[in-house]
């Protein structure tokens, strides 16, 4: 590993280290009864104690998150397409996309659950789903939008037709911008999944965990589940943060 | 008599920039060129010169006049994929491998995979970059890059090339390399090139004739045929007959031996 390596990892890993001995020196230094914000290393004891809950709530959360972040990347994508194939359709459908990335979705929470019961998990992947949409669809349109003119007039040059161009030029310089969108949305999908648990149902997630350990003033637990909701997040991001360095490498956009 | 490559006769464009104002890109142009003849535009930035091969190539359209590329329409020409076409930027798919970028044409045209497999390996070798066929473009120097676009632009062996300042930003060692090369891959193919350039030296080692354009509204100042009879190689470099003749286009784009031309580099 090369010097300047060595010192990317290593220094958010030695700040993250200083940040939690300050963290406990502070709460051992104040203890202040039944505390919200318990010890580092009480919250650590903890997430040990309960890690089989812990995994089976973050797996829980983590599979609606997935599915939402799968259906909401399809469904942008076919959109996105649409809407580059076809202009109308971008300016018809311009406001529906602002309109849907200002609605604060876990608002959408009561109303699918009245729509498909909260039993049932419809309506927390429908909420992922949506929160996934609109960074996808927007990143996967700019891709498609943005055509290097020289690539376009080579392309006329050969008079290629549209769906030559498509295919050629067109989708694999978008496919980047789409990954790219991906990972924005990875971490939307585990946050707005986690939320959407708040709204009742006999849910198996991480949301409806933290919710009841609050309510019984269990704030370790509360936290090691925060703890689990932060690994579960991280995970979603470097997976989909991977799959967009693996799509850059193998289009390479900045040849 | 020879058969006439590029034909056009009184051609002007016009480019609308917006709230009803207009540019005179070119005006009254007139040019022809004979099949397997070099002939270079060169001129000042802003005289056309780029704007004239556009047109020839059917990727503007003229405002008024004739122009027709061996006997056709440009529009068909290009349809017809009479010609061969490279640009400033080497413009390569940075998805694609050097060989891939050097079959874009051929496969977009249909040629069945073998064949124009073994049609860019023998680009690749023409072009010196046998070691380089399955690199990316990123893996490239940008004298490389260009290499592969002039490959690319001769897939198809078309009897008329359309350059827009191939060589512009590579450095002058290079540039030099490059011309004796595409000097060398003309004469053996036989192709009409018109070579769109500001360098002097350029336009004057490589062309048959030279275009002396002036601006606003582009013009065409001065035909001078080189008379550079033989092979282009390094010696005609240092050639007596080469200076008069880079003194005779750098004094048609002067007007006089004297006045400096600006956007026109001496080199």
């Amino acid at each position: 590993m090369t010097a300047p390596r060595l010192r990317t990892v290593l220094a958010p890993i030695v700040f993250g280290i200083a940040v939690v001995l300050v963290w406990q020196l502070l709460v051992t230094a104040f203890p202040a009864k039944g505390s919200a914000l318990p010890a580092p290393f009480t919250i650590a004891g903890q997430f040990a104690a309960s890690a089989g809950v812990i995994v089976q709530a973050s797996l829980g959360t983590a599979a609606n998150a997935l599915v939402g972040l799968v259906v909401g990347t399809l469904v942008a994508v076919v959109l996105a397409v649409l809407a580059a194939a076809w202009r109308p359709l971008d300016e018809l459908s311009a406001p529906v996309v602002t309109a849907l990335s200002v609605i604060p979705i876990v608002a959408l929470a009561p109303v699918f659950y009245a729509m498909f019961g909260a039993s049932v998990e419809t309506g927390r992947q429908m909420i992922a789903a949506i929160a996934v949409l609109v960074p996808v669809y927007v990143n996967t349109l700019r891709g498609l939008r943005t055509v290097d003119p020289l690539h376009r007039d080579l392309l006329r040059s050969y008079a290629a037709g549209r769906w030559q161009t498509a295919r050629t030029v067109t989708v694999p310089g978008a496919v980047p911008f789409l990954f790219t969108g991906v990972r924005i949305a990875s971490s939307l999908a585990v946050i707005s999944a986690l939320v959407a648990e708040y709204f009742g149902g006999p849910v198996s997630g991480l949301g409806k965990a933290i919710t009841s350990a609050v309510s019984s003033s269990n704030y370790a637990l509360a936290w090691a589940f925060v703890l689990g909701a932060i690994v579960t997040g991280l995970v979603f991001y470097c997976a989909t943060a991977l799959l967009e360095t693996l799509a850059l490498a193998r289009l390479r956009p900045t040849g | 008599m020879t058969e006439i490559a590029v034909h056009v006769r009184g051609v002007d464009k016009t480019f609308r920039t917006g709230r009803g104002r207009t540019v005179d890109a070119l005006s009254g142009i007139d040019l022809e060129v004979a099949a397997g003849e070099f002939v270079s535009l060169i001129g000042p930035s802003g005289c056309g010169k780029s704007t004239l091969m556009r047109l020839i190539a059917d990727l503007d359209t003229p405002t008024a006049g004739e122009l027709t590329v061996f006997g056709k329409t440009a529009p068909r020409a290009r349809l017809d994929q009479d010609y061969g076409i490279a640009f400033q930027k080497a413009a390569l798919l940075p998805w694609r491998t050097v060989r891939g970028n050097i079959e874009l044409p051929m496969e977009l045209h249909g040629m069945p995979r073998a064949e124009r497999r073994a049609r860019a390996d023998e680009l690749i070798e023409l072009v010196g970059l046998g070691d380089f066929a399955d690199r990316h473009p990123d893996q490239l120097s940008g004298g490389m890059q260009q290499r592969v676009a002039i490959a690319r632009a001769f897939a198809e062996k078309p009897r008329l090339l359309l350059m827009d300042e191939p060589f512009g930003a590579l450095d002058e060692m290079t540039r030099e390399t490059m011309q004796t090369e595409l000097a060398r891959i003309c004469a053996e193919t036989g192709a009409a090139v018109v070579f769109v350039t500001h360098s002097i030296p350029e336009a004057v080692f490589l062309s048959d004739r030279v275009v002396v354009m002036s601006p606003r509204p582009g013009r065409i100042r001065e035909i001078l045929t080189m008379d550079l009879r033989g092979e282009r190689t390094e010696e005609l470099r240092e050639d007596e007959a080469f200076f008069e003749r880079v003194s005779a286009v750098r004094e048609a784009l002067h007007g006089s031996p004297s006045a400096g031309a600006k956007g026109v580099e001496n080199r």
